[in-house]
């Protein structure tokens, strides 16, 4: 579907600290280095023990606040797209817009959907704002992701968070939404039943049937909308639940991997889950030009995949600079050993 | 463990979240956490609300080896007094520093934390904690 709405603000955050894949495959007497090449990232972020979705989403809005320069108060709407929320019942979304001084007149959700609720809360927003409902709304993607232990998940479970000021103003655009399409199906590849601690997933079946026939077909679906090419986008960013699945991706497209590359955070800092194909897209907008287009597509599990057509416009380049860019986190680190990594993701008490 | 009541904690939110305070109209004092009497004004001195930019310095600080119970797994953590630039005093963990960061004199920001839980099953406590001021 077409839209009149765009990004007024966009924020990220990654936690510092930072475990490297060979140090987890040691603990269970795997080979690192063949880990490395087969996920194609090399270690992952995960959050301080006094970080969960909520603290992580509170920077990311704080950031997209910075750079959008409006009044907190004009936000009619916040949601949070987490599978780590931090209470089953209790919205993070309140705590988020208590803190960053939202007034009370808003409405707010949170929303789960694997690792695109962050996107799917940027829909919603869109709805809203482009409706004349609102003048602004905001849509956060935050995860702190788990994985059992000697899981190959957790090599990659990662956590981080982005967050989106949607807005109608073109004026205050760094980037419109021209386009969104989305292609959902009941496909059960990756879950977490009530109560459950560590998520279970299908294997091999998280593949085939459940990333590349959703990604791919969001992906299709929005060029066929649009009448748009692959050559149109300077930019490309799919979800990267591991460094291999987006750049198969990449290469069934004919995407050359340099219009990959600048949103490739997942061999630096993991799948952030709902945070992992916003995060790539924050890491694009922090070097885009004005002018130049970004394909982005999301992906979570269960399943669904929501593709988006971005313009980038004038205003990026007064506003990227009023945050903390997606490279500064990823590069100011910290590395955990194991044991202390369990200790703070509670596998050991 | 902890056991705050949830009314109590509720009308401290924006004290502990946005790191709101109070300000003395009459002599211009600024307060953390929020005063509703000025000590020097006394009568005189008419209090509103403040909100603080975060951004302060490290007065003094010391590690904490021995830790109550809910911070058994953060030791060694650090806790300091921070000086904001609005001139109020305040007790607080300093959080993602590098060992040679932790300095009196250190600029430090706020940064937005869980504080700690009410066990398993009470509500999760958030407020500010403050965290070195690094070029990047």
């Amino acid at each position: 579907m077409e839209s009149k709405t765009g990004i007024v603000g966009y924020g990220a955050y990654i936690p510092r600290l930072r475990i490297k894949v060979e140090t987890i495959a040691d603990v269970w007497g795997k080979d690192g280095a063949a880990i490395k090449a087969g996920m194609k990232l090399v270690e992952k972020s995960l959050p301080n023990i006094d970080e969960d979705t909520i603290t992580i989403a509170v920077h990311a809005a704080h950031n997209a606040l910075h750079r959008a320069g409006i009044d907190p108060a004009k936000i009619g709407a916040i949601y949070v797209g987490s599978e780590s929320h931090p209470y089953a019942v209790k919205p993070s979304s309140t705590v988020v817009a208590e803190a960053i001084q939202m007034s009370n007149d808003y409405t707010a959700a949170d929303l789960e959907f694997a690792c695109k609720a962050g996107s799917a809360a940027v829909q919603l927003c869109m709805g809203l704002v482009g409706a004349g409902m609102m003048e602004y709304g905001l849509a956060i993607g935050a995860d702190t992701a788990q994985g059992a232990p000697g899981d190959a998940l957790e090599y990659s479970a990662a956590a981080g968070g982005a967050a989106f000021i949607i807005g109608a103003k073109k004026e205050e655009m760094i980037a419109t939404i021209d386009c969104t399409y989305s292609f959902s199906s009941d496909t059960p590849d990756f879950w977490r039943r009530k109560l459950a601690k560590y998520p279970s997933h299908g294997g091999r079946f998280t593949g085939k049937p459940a990333y590349f026939r959703h990604v791919e077909s969001a992906t299709k679906g929005i060029l066929e909308r649009t009448g748009m090419k692959i050559e149109d986008f300077d930019y490309v960013v799919f979800h990267m639940p591991n460094g291999k699945f987006p750049s198969v991706v990449a290469k069934k497209f004919g995407i050359p991997p340099e219009k990959m590359e600048a949103g490739f955070v997942v061999s630096k800092i993991g799948n952030t889950y709902s945070g992992s194909s916003i995060l790539g897209l924050t890491a694009v907008l922090d070097i885009a030009k004005p002018g130049q287009k970004i394909l982005m597509t999301s992906y979570g599990s269960g399943a669904g995949s929501d593709s988006f057509v971005f313009t980038v416009t004038d205003a990026i380049e007064k506003k990227r600079n009023l945050a903390r860019t997606t490279e500064e986190y990823i590069k100011d680190k910290v590395y955990v050993p194991y044991t202390t990594y369990a200790k703070y993701r509670e596998k050991i008490c | 463990m902890h056991k705050t009541s949830v009314p109590g904690v509720w009308r401290r939110f924006k004290n502990r979240y946005q790191i709101v305070g109070t300000q003395c109209e009459t002599c211009k004092t600024n307060f953390y956490p929020p005063r509703e009497l000025c000590p020097k004004c006394r009568r005189g001195g008419k209090i509103s609300e403040k909100k603080f930019a975060g951004l302060g310095k490290i007065v003094t600080y010391t590690r904490v080896h021995a830790a109550p119970a809910g911070y058994e797994k953060q030791v060694p953590y650090a806790v300091a007094i921070v000086q904001l630039e609005e001139g109020p005093m305040l007790t607080t963990q300093i959080v993602d520093y590098n060992t040679d960061e932790l300095k009196i004199g250190q600029s430090v920001r706020a940064t937005f934390r869980k504080m700690y839980e009410d066990g398993d099953e009470g509500i999760i406590h958030y407020g500010t904690k403050f965290t070195p001021i690094r070029e990047s």
